[in-house]
C-alpha cells in the first residue's frame, strides 16, 4: 500500500531528469529524497502524483497504477508543491474549505487529523493566505493536503525557506502523523533532515546513489573522518587541499572534515604540515560521518 | 479588481460614444476671393452660415492658402476666380476651384459632399436672381431626391455607435479576463495543486469561467442603461433577445479565453494573443468601417469573426426591433462557435502532462 517505483526515466529535451529510479516505500514509513537542487525530486513527485507521464517504468502509489487508476491516486494522496499553491487571495479558512470541498469532504469531518496543526493557524483563520507567514503558510498547505485523510502524503520540500524552529516543529508533526497510518515521501535538499526519517534515498542527477536508513547509510562511510581546525579557516582549507594524501576536504561549521588517502594516516604528520604552512592552534580529532559526508563522498 | 472592471469600461461607453465619431465638423476653411463682387460674398456668406465650417481665412493669393495647408492650418481652399459673377451672368454657367486635404481619405470624401451642397444650394438660389425673363421657356427639369433616413432618422452617429460600442466592452473584458485567468493560476502554482484533486475537467472549467459569464452579462446591463440615460438610444426591440443572445456569445469569447490560456505559459503571452484577436476582431467586425467595403477574402475572413454577428444583432434589435426569426442565422451561426471553442478548450485542457 506504500510506493512502489520501478524503473521510472523521465527526460525534458536534452536533461535526463530521472534515470532508471527504483526504490519501495513501505506502508506508514517517513521517506526522504534527498539530493541538491536540479537533482530530479520534483520531477518525481510529479511523475508519482500523476501530473507528469513518465517516459519508461511502472509505478504504484497506494496499491494504484500511476497511468491506469490515476483518479483513484487523486482521490488518495495529498501533494503539497515545493512552491506555495494555494489561493493567496482566499482566507485561511476558505482555502481549507475549498479543499475539503473539492474531495467531497468537510473540515469537521477529517478535523482529529489536522486539529494538531490547524489549532496553530487558528488565530489566523480570517487572514488571506498569501498575508501568512512562511511557517504558517506551510502549516496551511499541510492542513490542505491532510484534508481528506490521504493515503500517502507528498511532501516536496517542505521546509525550504522556513525558519529553524518551525522546521523542527513541522518534522514532529510529521512523525505524529506517521502515527495515523500516512506513509509520507519527503524531499528536502538539507542533510541534517534526513536523519529524522526511516528511510531515505540519496538522489542526484536524475540517480539514485543509495537507499537506506541513515544509520546505515552513515556506517557505510568508507573512511575515517577527522575534524581539523586552526587559526585561519581559509588558509587551512587551502593548505588541505595542497597536502599530497588528502582524499577529501570539506568545510563542515567550524571545522573541515578531512579524510586521508592512506590507510595508515598519522594525525602527527598533518599537524607537522599544517604547522609548516603558518598555521597554529591546530586541532585533529575523529568524528563521525554524518549523512553529509556520506552524500559528499557518493556524489564525487 | 472588481470596480476597475466596471469602472473602465463605463468611461470607455462615455468617452468613445462622443468621440468616435465620423461626423466631419469643425472643418478648417479658407478662401481666394479674386472677384470681390456680391455674388462672390454671397458664396462665402453660405460657408460662414454653416455649422460644419469654422475658422474662415481670407487669402490674399493661391501659394499662401498651399502653405497653410502644408502646415496643416487649414484643410479646404475655396478659389473664387476672376470675373465669377460676369461669367455667371453672360456664360450661365462657371467653375470654382476646391482643394481639399486628403491625408485621411474619409474625411475629405465627406468634406467634398458639404462642399457641393453648399454650391449646388447657392446655384439654385443664383438661378432665380440672374433668370431673365427670356430664359424661363428653356429652364431644365430638375429632378430632387428627398431622403428618408428609417431606423435612425436624424442620422445621430451615436446610436449607431452606443451599440457597437458596447459590444466591444463587453468582447474585451470578457476575452481578457478568461484568457488570463488560468494562465495565472499555472504562474501562481495553484493549478498544480488543483490537478491533483479529484476535480472533473468540465467542473473545473464551468467554474472557472461561470463568474466571468455573469460580469459580461454585468456589463451589458451597465451599458445598456447609461445607452438609455445619457445617450438617449432608442431599444425598439425586445431586452430579452439581446440577453439572451448575449449569453451565448458570451460563452464564445469564453471558449476562445480559455482556449488561449490553455496555450500559454505566461500571462503576458496570454495577453498578446488576446490583443492580437481583439483588434482583428474589433476592425473587422463593421463596427467602424462596413463589411459590404471589404475585399472579398476579408469579407470571408469576418464569417469567422463573432463580434461581427454580435454588433449585427445589437443593431438590429435595438434600433430596428429585430425579433427572434431575423436574428436566427446570427444566433445559429454564434451558437456553433460557442460549442466549437468551448469543446476546443475544454479538449486541450490537461490535467497531465
Amino acid at each position: 500500500m506504500g510506493i512502489s517505483v520501478s524503473n521510472i526515466s523521465k527526460s525534458y529535451k536534452k536533461v535526463n531528469a530521472l534515470q532508471n529510479i527504483s526504490f519501495e516505500v513501505k506502508p506508514n514509513e517517513l521517506f526522504g529524497l534527498i539530493g541538491p537542487d536540479g537533482a530530479g525530486k520534483t520531477t518525481l513527485f510529479r511523475v508519482l502524483t500523476t501530473l507528469l507521464f513518465a517516459d519508461e517504468g511502472v509505478a504504484t502509489v497506494a496499491g494504484f497504477d500511476i497511468v491506469n487508476d490515476y483518479k483513484k491516486i487523486r482521490n488518495s494522496v495529498g501533494y503539497m508543491p515545493g512552491k506555495f499553491s494555494l489561493y493567496q487571495d482566499l482566507t485561511v479558512e476558505e482555502n481549507l474549505d475549498f479543499f475539503a470541498t473539492i474531495f467531497g469532504t468537510t473540515i469537521e469531518e477529517n478535523y482529529d487529523l489536522i486539529k494538531d496543526i490547524y489549532v496553530q493557524i487558528e488565530p489566523f483563520k480570517a487572514r488571506r493566505a498569501g498575508k501568512l507567514s512562511g511557517g504558517m503558510k506551510q502549516k496551511l498547505a499541510l492542513c490542505c493536503a491532510l484534508i481528506h485523510k490521504p493515503k500517502v502524503l507528498f511532501l516536496d520540500e517542505p521546509t525550504t525557506g522556513v525558519d529553524p524552529v518551525s522546521r523542527k516543529e513541522f518534522w514532529e508533526m510529521l512523525k505524529r502523523l506517521q502515527q495515523k497510518d500516512i506513509t509520507i515521501l519527503v524531499s528536502t535538499p538539507y542533510m541534517d533532515e534526513a536523519a529524522l526519517c526511516d528511510r531515505i534515498a540519496l538522489i542526484q542527477d536524475g540517480k539514485i546513489l543509495e537507499i537506506d536508513t541513515p544509520e546505515a547509510i552513515v556506517k557505510h562511510y568508507p573512511k575515517q573522518i577527522y575534524n581539523v581546525r586552526a587559526n585561519n579557516m581559509y588558509q587551512l582549507i587551502t593548505s588541505l587541499n595542497t597536502y599530497e594524501y588528502n582524499h577529501s576536504v570539506y568545510p563542515f561549521g567550524e571545522f573541515v572534515h578531512y579524510t586521508d588517502s592512506r590507510t595508515d594516516f598519522n594525525p602527527e604528520e598533518l599537524k607537522a604540515y599544517l604547522e609548516s604552512k603558518n598555521l597554529s592552534h591546530i586541532e585533529i580529532e575523529k568524528t563521525k560521518a554524518t549523512i553529509e559526508d556520506t552524500f559528499m563522498e557518493l556524489a564525487k | 479588481m472588481l470596480p476597475i472592471i466596471f469602472v473602465m469600461p463605463i468611461l470607455q461607453l462615455v468617452i468613445l460614444s462622443n468621440a468616435a465619431t465620423f461626423e466631419v465638423k469643425n472643418i478648417k476653411f479658407g478662401y481666394i476671393d479674386n472677384d470681390h463682387t456680391s455674388t462672390s460674398r454671397a458664396l462665402i456668406e453660405k460657408f460662414k452660415a454653416s455649422t460644419y465650417f469654422n475658422v474662415l481665412t481670407d487669402f490674399p493669393s493661391e501659394r499662401l492658402a498651399s502653405s497653410e495647408m502644408l502646415n496643416g492650418k487649414i484643410d479646404v481652399v475655396l478659389e473664387i476666380p476672376h470675373y465669377f459673377e460676369r461669367e455667371l451672368q453672360k456664360e450661365k454657367h462657371n467653375s470654382l476651384g476646391v482643394t481639399v486635404n486628403a491625408i485621411d481619405g474619409a474625411a475629405a470624401g465627406v468634406e467634398n459632399v458639404y462642399i457641393t451642397q453648399i454650391i449646388q444650394r447657392f446655384n439654385k438660389n443664383l438661378k432665380v436672381d440672374l433668370l431673365q425673363v427670356s430664359d424661363a421657356q428653356i429652364q431644365p427639369v430638375t429632378i430632387e431626391s428627398i431622403p428618408l433616413f428609417w431606423y435612425n432618422q436624424t442620422l445621430n452617429y451615436k446610436t449607431f455607435m452606443v451599440p457597437g460600442i458596447l459590444v466591444l466592452l463587453v468582447t474585451m473584458i470578457t476575452l481578457f479576463l478568461s484568457g488570463m485567468n488560468i494562465v495565472r493560476e499555472k504562474e501562481i502554482g495553484t493549478l498544480e495543486q488543483i490537478n491533483v484533486t479529484p476535480i472533473k475537467k468540465s467542473q473545473f472549467i464551468i467554474g472557472k469561467l461561470f463568474p466571468f459569464w455573469v460580469i459580461g452579462m454585468g456589463l451589458l446591463t451597465v451599458g445598456l442603461i447609461l445607452a438609455r440615460l445619457i445617450f438617449n438610444v432608442p431599444m425598439v426591440g425586445s431586452l430579452a433577445l439581446m440577453y439572451f443572445y448575449t449569453s451565448i456569445y458570451i460563452l464564445v469569447v469564453l471558449g476562445i479565453g480559455l482556449f488561449i490560456s490553455n496555450f500559454t505559459d505566461t500571462q503576458q503571452q496570454a495577453m498578446f494573443i488576446s490583443w492580437f484577436f481583439v483588434v482583428i476582431f474589433i476592425l473587422m467586425s463593421g463596427l467602424f468601417t462596413p463589411i459590404e467595403s471589404m475585399p472579398k477574402w476579408a469579407q470571408i475572413v469576418t464569417e469567422f469573426n463573432p463580434v461581427k454577428y454580435f454588433v449585427e444583432v445589437m443593431r438590429m434589435v435595438m434600433l430596428k426591433g429585430s425579433g427572434f426569426n431575423d436574428i436566427l442565422p446570427q444566433l445559429l451561426k454564434t451558437a456553433l462557435y460557442a460549442f466549437i471553442m468551448n469543446g476546443l478548450a475544454v479538449w486541450s485542457y490537461k490535467k497531465i502532462n
